[in-house]
C-alpha cells in the first residue's frame, strides 16, 4: 500500500491551516492550530485523536462548513480558501462528508430517495424526477440496499444501514474527495466493518480520496495509508500507516495504541497490570505555550514546559513532534 | 420451535436439508415493518383520540354554520326591523332579536365569520412575518441578528395596547385595521421562537450534511428546518389563533371593534352586555359562540401536541393498550371460572 | 441444585407496539456468581439491554412485557414481584451504569446531593454519614478531590469523570450485581482503559458480580470470565472466555471475531465483514435468526431454529453445524483453534444415505 503514495499529485493540501472560536470574555478555543498535510489522490490519511482535539473542525474546514482563520487549503492544486456563491457550490460537488451519527445526520422527513437525490437536484444533475430516482435506485445497490427502500423514512432503518443511506447520499453527486467524519463511531463493530469495507471498494473502484476521521487507531488501519495523531488542536505525528502502528514514536501515539483493547483474551492477561496513560484531554481554551500533551507525558521535563515542539523528520515520511526522542 | 417440527430422521437429519443455500436469494437488509411517514402516525394517533375527534367536529360545525347559516337565513344582518325589537328567541327569531329589531341568528354568524376570519388571518400573518424575520436573524447571525433581535426587544418592551389603539384610530376600525394591528403586534413572538429553533437545528448533522451538498440557505430553512418545526407551529397556532379572537372581542368591548351594521362575535357580546338584566341571551348567546370557538381550538391544540409527541411513534397509544390488558384479564378470569 | 447469585431462565420479553408484537428477548437463559463477570456481546438491537433491564424492572410496562421464564436472585422469583418491591432491589442489590452519564444524572443538582439522596432511600443514614460515605466513594472511584466533586453540577465535569461519578453512585450502596450497559461506549480509548481498569479494581475490592454489556470483543477480552454472544434475541453462543475466543462454534460468533482489527499484525488483508442487518424481531424468521447473514446457511437453517447443543464444559451453541450429521454433510474451515470432527457413527450413517461429505 505504501506504494500507492508516491507518484500521485495530492489532492488535497492543508498548510498552517487554524481556526479558533470565540467563546466570550476573551477566551480562545484553538480547535485547529498550524496544521499541515497532504493526501495523494485515490489514497487515505487516517485522522485519529481523542474528543476534542479539533480533528472534525479540520474536516469541517476543508469541505467549506467553517472559514478557516490562518493557512491555506489547496484543491487539485487551486487555492480554495474561503471560495464564496458559485466557485463553493462547484466546489461541493467535489467534496463531500460522510457523518458520524446516523441518527441526527438524515432529515426524519425525507424519504431515503429524496434524501439521496437532493444534491441531484441541487446540481441538476438528471433531467427530472425519474432519472434523479433512477440514480438513486442504482446508489442504493451500490450500497447493499433495495429498490423498495427508497420509500422508507430513516427511522425504519438500523444504524448500519443509515450509514450506508448517508454514504450513499455523498457518492450521489459525484465527488472526487470524501471527508468520513467518525463515520463508524457510533456502529456495531461487525458493522463498522463492513462500512470499512465498503469505502475500500469504492475508493478502488472510482478512485475517491479520503480523509477518514476515527477516534481510535484500531480501523484506521485497514483503510488508511498514511495517518496524522492529533492532539489538543495540532497534530503530533504524521506519517506512513504501517510506520506509525509499528514504530510509534510519540508518546501520546503509543498511549493510544496501547489503550485500544485488543481481541485476544490471552494477549489481554499478558499485559494485566501495565501502565495505562493517565489523565484526560485539558482545554483548547487559550492553551499555555510549551508541548499541549506534557501535563500527561511519561517523558515531560523542563523544557516542554516552555517551547513548543516542532514536526521533524525520524525517517521516510515520518514525522513527530516531540523533543525527547 | 415445538420439538416434533424438527426435521430430524431415523437418528439424522435428511441429508437434503443440509444442502447449501444460495445466499444470493437471501434478503439480509429486509425491512418487515410497515412503512409509517410521520404526518401519518399523527394522523393516525389524532384518529385515535376521542376528544380530538369531538373538537374538530365541533369546529367545522361552527365554521360551516358561520358559511352557510347566514346565506340560507330569511333575514339581511342588516336589516332593521323596530316594530320586534328585543324578542326572546322563538320559532321565527332562533337566537331572538336585537334593539334595533334585527335576527341575532343570522348577526351571530356573520360575527362568527368575521371573527373567525379576523383570528385566522390575524395569527398566520404575524406568524409567516416573525418566521421570515426570525429566519433570517437565526441563520445569518451576526449584525443582522443583533439588529432584529434589539428591534424585537424595544418593540415587546412598548405596552402593545399603546399602539394597537394608535393604529386602529389611524386607520379607522374594520376587519382590516385589526388585522394589521394584529400583526405588528404578534409577530414579535413567532421570530424570536423561530430564530431559536434555526439555531437549534443549524447545527445540526443532517442541515450541515445539506450544506455540504451545496444546499441554498433558503432550502435548508424551508426544506430542511421547517419540516421538523411544523408541527410545533401547527400547535401555537392554535392557540394563537383564539388569542386573536380574544383581542378582538376585548377591541370591540372598548369601543375600538367593528363598526356597526357589520358585527363580530365581540361587537355582538359587547352591545349585549349592556342589556344583559333584561335581554340575557343577547349577551349569552356570542359570548357562547366565543367560548365554544376557543375551546375547540385549545383542546385540538392539545390533543396535537400529544399526536406530535415523536416519543410516542412507535409505542401503542395508551387508551389502546389498556383496552387490551382489560380483554386479557377479563380472559384470565374467564379461564379461572372455568376451571 | 447449585445456587447462583443470579439465573436468568428461558426469559422471553415483548414488546406491544401499534404495528403488533415485538419480540426483543425469546428465550435466554444465562447465571451470574459472585465476583464474575460475564460479559453479553451482541449488536445493537440484538436485546441484550433489554434483558438486563428486564431483570432490573427498568423496562416501562406497557410497552414492555415478561411473556415468559423466570429470573431467581438468591433463589428469590423476581418476575412476580411488584414494582414497589423490586424498588428496594434496585440501588441496593443491583446497580446499573449507563453508556451515557449525562442522561442519567440530574443536569441541575449537586452530585453530592444526588449521591446522598441514592445512600438515604436505601438505608437510615444520617445527612452526615451519607456525605461521609459518598465523599469517600468519590475518592475511592479515582476522583482527584472529591470534596470539590461533591460541590459541583454533571455538566462542568468531563465524559470520563461523569462516567466515574456514576460508578461511584453505583456502588454506594455495596451491590451485589453490578450491571453496565455500554459504560465505555461513549468514551475516548485512554478513558476507556481507566475505567475499566476502575471497574476491575472495584471488582476485587467488593467481589460484586458483574455483568458487562458490549458490543466491542477488545473489551470483553480484557474484563470477562464467561461470554454469552446474543443475536436476535437469543443467545447464540456461551461460554468461557477462551472457548468463545479459541473455540468458537458460531458462525456469528466468527464474523464477529472476524471484523475485529487486529492490531498486532501487519496485514493489508480486509476485515471479513457479516453483510447485512440483523432481522427485525418484529417478525423474527422462521429457522435460525442468523441464517440469511450466515456464509455456512442450510435448507434447514431457513425450515427449523436449532435447540442450544453443549459443546463443551459449559459451553453451548445454538446451530445446525454443530449437528454432527449436518457437520458431515457442510464440512466448514476450521475456525479458532478447532478442526471440524466426524464420528465413525455419523460416518456411517451418511454411507447409508449415500452421501459424500461435499453435501452433494
Amino acid at each position: 500500500m505504501a506504494n500507492k503514495l508516491t507518484g500521485q499529485p495530492p489532492l488535497i493540501q492543508v498548510e498552517h491551516l487554524k481556526k479558533y472560536f470565540q467563546v466570550g470574555r476573551g477566551r480562545v478555543l484553538h480547535a485547529v492550530d498550524d496544521v499541515t498535510f497532504s493526501i495523494p489522490k485515490g489514497t487515505t490519511l487516517g485522522l485519529v485523536g481523542e474528543s476534542g482535539c479539533g480533528k472534525t473542525t479540520v474536516g469541517r474546514t476543508l469541505v467549506g462548513l467553517y472559514k478557516p482563520d490562518g493557512g491555506k487549503i489547496l484543491f487539485n492544486g487551486e487555492d480554495i480558501t474561503g471560495v464564496k456563491g458559485k466557485q463553493k457550490r462547484a466546489l461541493n460537488r467535489r467534496m463531500q462528508m460522510v457523518y458520524q451519527d446516523p441518527y441526527a445526520s438524515l432529515n426524519p422527513f425525507f424519504t431515503v430517495g429524496e434524501i439521496i437525490t437532493e444534491g441531484l437536484e441541487i446540481h441538476g444533475i438528471g433531467e427530472n424526477k425519474k432519472e434523479r430516482m433512477e440514480i438513486a435506485y442504482d446508489l442504493l445497490q451500490k450500497v447493499g440496499l433495495h429498490r423498495e427502500h427508497a420509500n422508507r423514512f430513516p427511522h425504519e432503518f438500523s444504524g448500519g444501514q443509515r450509514q450506508r443511506v448517508g454514504l450513499a447520499r455523498s457518492l450521489a453527486v459525484n465527488p472526487e474527495f470524501i471527508v468520513c467524519d467518525e463515520a463508524i463511531s457510533a456502529l456495531d463493530v461487525s458493522v463498522q466493518a463492513q462500512i470499512v469495507n465498503m469505502l475500500v471498494d469504492f475508493q478502488e473502484s472510482m478512485g475517491l480520496t479520503y480523509l477518514f476521521i476515527a477516534h481510535d487507531l484500531s480501523m484506521v488501519r485497514y483503510i488508511s495509508d498514511q495517518t496524522a495523531v492529533m492532539y489538543l488542536g495540532q497534530v503530533v505525528e504524521i506519517g506512513d500507516i504501517h510506520e506509525i502502528y509499528e514504530h510509534p514514536a510519540h508518546p501520546y501515539t503509543q498511549g493510544l495504541l496501547h489503550a485500544v483493547p485488543v481481541a485476544d483474551p490471552d494477549y489481554e492477561q499478558a499485559r494485566k497490570g501495565e501502565r495505562i496513560m493517565l489523565g484526560e484531554v485539558a482545554s483548547p481554551i487559550n492553551p499555555a505555550p510549551g508541548c499541549r500533551f506534557c501535563s500527561r507525558c511519561p517523558r515531560a521535563t523542563e523544557a516542554c514546559k516552555h517551547e513548543t515542539p516542532q514536526l521533524r523528520y525520524v525517517g521516510g515520511t515520518h514525522q513527530v513532534a516531540c523533543h525527547n526522542l | 420451535m415445538e420439538k416434533e417440527k424438527q426435521p430430524i430422521v431415523d437418528g439424522g437429519i435428511d441429508p437434503a436439508l443440509c444442502r447449501p443455500v444460495d445466499r444470493s436469494k437471501l434478503d439480509t437488509d429486509q425491512i418487515v415493518r410497515p412503512s409509517v411517514s410521520y404526518w401519518a402516525g399523527v394522523w393516525r394517533r389524532l384518529k385515535q383520540d376521542k376528544l380530538a375527534i369531538f373538537c374538530a367536529l365541533l369546529l367545522l360545525v361552527l365554521i360551516l354554520l358561520a358559511i352557510f347559516a347566514p346565506i340560507f337565513s330569511p333575514y339581511q344582518y342588516d336589516q332593521t326591523d323596530l316594530l320586534s325589537s328585543n324578542l326572546s328567541p322563538s320559532a321565527e327569531h332562533w337566537f331572538g332579536t336585537d334593539s334595533a329589531g334585527r335576527d341575532m341568528w343570522t348577526r351571530v354568524w356573520v360575527g362568527a365569520r368575521v371573527s373567525l376570519a379576523v383570528g385566522f388571518i390575524g395569527a398566520i400573518l404575524p406568524f409567516l412575518i416573525g418566521m421570515f424575520v426570525g429566519s433570517i436573524a437565526g441563520w445569518f447571525g451576526g449584525w443582522i441578528d443583533m439588529l432584529i433581535m434589539r428591534i424585537i426587544d424595544i418593540g415587546l418592551c412598548i405596552p402593545s395596547m399603546i399602539y394597537v389603539i394608535l393604529i386602529l384610530v389611524y386607520l379607522g376600525g374594520g376587519p382590516q385595521a385589526i388585522i394589521i394591528a394584529l400583526a405588528v403586534m404578534n409577530w414579535m413572538g413567532p421570530a424570536r421562537g423561530y430564530r431559536g429553533r434555526i439555531l437549534q437545528f443549524k447545527n445540526r448533522e443532517f442541515t450541515l450534511a445539506a450544506e455540504t451538498l451545496g444546499a441554498s440557505p433558503m432550502r435548508i430553512i424551508y426544506r430542511h428546518i421547517l419540516p421538523n418545526i411544523l408541527g410545533n407551529i401547527v400547535v401555537s397556532l392554535t392557540s394563537f389563533v383564539p388569542a386573536a379572537i380574544f383581542m378582538e372581542a376585548s377591541l370591540a368591548f372598548i369601543g375600538l371593534g367593528i363598526a356597526p351594521p357589520m358585527t363580530s362575535l365581540g361587537q355582538l357580546a359587547s352591545d349585549g352586555a349592556g342589556m344583559y338584566r333584561t335581554h340575557f341571551y343577547q349577551f349569552a348567546i356570542p359570548s357562547l359562540v366565543i367560548s365554544l370557538i376557543i375551546f375547540a381550538f385549545f383542546m385540538l391544540g392539545n390533543c396535537m401536541r400529544d399526536a406530535l409527541d415523536p416519543q410516542l411513534r412507535d409505542e401503542m397509544s395508551t387508551s389502546a393498550l389498556r383496552r387490551r390488558r382489560r380483554q386479557e384479564q377479563l380472559q384470565k378470569k374467564q379461564k379461572g371460572a372455568a376451571k | 441444585m447449585s445456587e447462583h447469585l443470579l439465573e436468568v431462565k428461558d426469559l422471553k420479553v415483548s414488546f406491544d407496539t401499534y404495528a403488533g408484537e415485538v419480540k426483543a428477548v425469546r428465550g435466554v437463559s444465562f447465571y451470574l456468581d459472585g465476583g464474575e463477570t460475564l460479559a453479553i456481546v451482541g449488536e445493537s438491537g440484538c436485546g441484550k439491554s433489554v434483558t438486563i433491564q428486564t431483570v432490573m424492572r427498568l423496562n416501562p410496562e406497557p410497552p414492555a412485557r415478561i411473556v415468559g421464564g423466570s429470573i431467581l436472585y438468591k433463589g428469590e422469583e423476581l418476575t412476580s414481584k411488584t414494582d414497589k418491591e423490586m424498588r428496594s432491589y434496585r440501588g441496593k442489590e443491583f446497580s446499573m451504569i449507563f453508556q451515557d452519564a449525562m442522561t442519567s444524572l440530574n443536569p441541575v443538582v449537586r452530585i453530592g446531593k444526588q449521591m446522598c439522596e441514592a445512600i438515604r432511600i436505601h438505608e437510615k443514614v444520617s445527612h452526615e454519614e451519607a456525605k461521609r460515605r459518598a465523599i469517600e466513594m468519590l475518592g475511592k472511584v479515582g476522583l482527584s478531590n472529591p470534596e470539590t466533586v461533591y460541590r459541583r453540577y454533571p455538566h462542568t465535569m468531563s465524559g470520563g469523570q461523569r462516567q466515574r461519578v456514576m460508578i461511584a453512585m453505583a456502588l454506594c450502596c455495596h451491590p451485589s450485581i453490578l450491571m453496565a450497559d455500554e459504560p465505555t461506549t461513549a468514551l475516548d480509548v485512554t478513558t476507556q482503559a481507566q475505567i475499566l481498569e476502575l471497574m476491575q479494581d472495584i471488582q476485587r475490592e467488593t467481589g460484586c458480580g458483574i455483568i458487562l454489556i458490549t458490543h466491542n470483543l477488545g473489551v470483553v477480552a480484557r474484563m470477562a470470565e464467561r461470554v454469552a454472544v446474543m443475536y436476535a434475541g437469543q443467545i447464540v453462543e456461551k461460554g468461557k472466555l477462551s472457548d468463545i475466543f479459541y473455540h468458537p462454534k458460531h458462525p456469528y460468533t466468527w464474523g464477529l471475531l472476524g471484523s475485529m482489527p487486529d492490531m498486532q499484525e501487519r496485514s493489508d488483508s480486509r476485515l471479513t465483514a457479516i453483510p447485512g442487518s440483523p432481522p427485525d424481531l418484529f417478525a423474527p424468521p422462521k429457522g435460525c435468526g442468523f441464517a440469511a447473514r450466515c456464509p455456512y446457511c442450510m435448507e434447514i437453517c431457513l425450515q427449523s431454529d436449532p435447540e442450544e447443543s453443549p459443546v463443551g464444559e459449559g459451553h453451548t451453541a445454538r446451530c445446525w453445524l454443530l449437528n454432527p450429521y449436518a457437520a458431515a454433510c457442510r464440512p466448514v474451515p476450521p475456525v479458532g483453534r478447532d478442526k471440524q470432527l466426524v464420528t465413525p457413527e455419523v460416518a456411517g450413517y451418511l454411507e447409508r444415505k449415500g452421501v459424500t461429505q461435499d453435501g452433494q
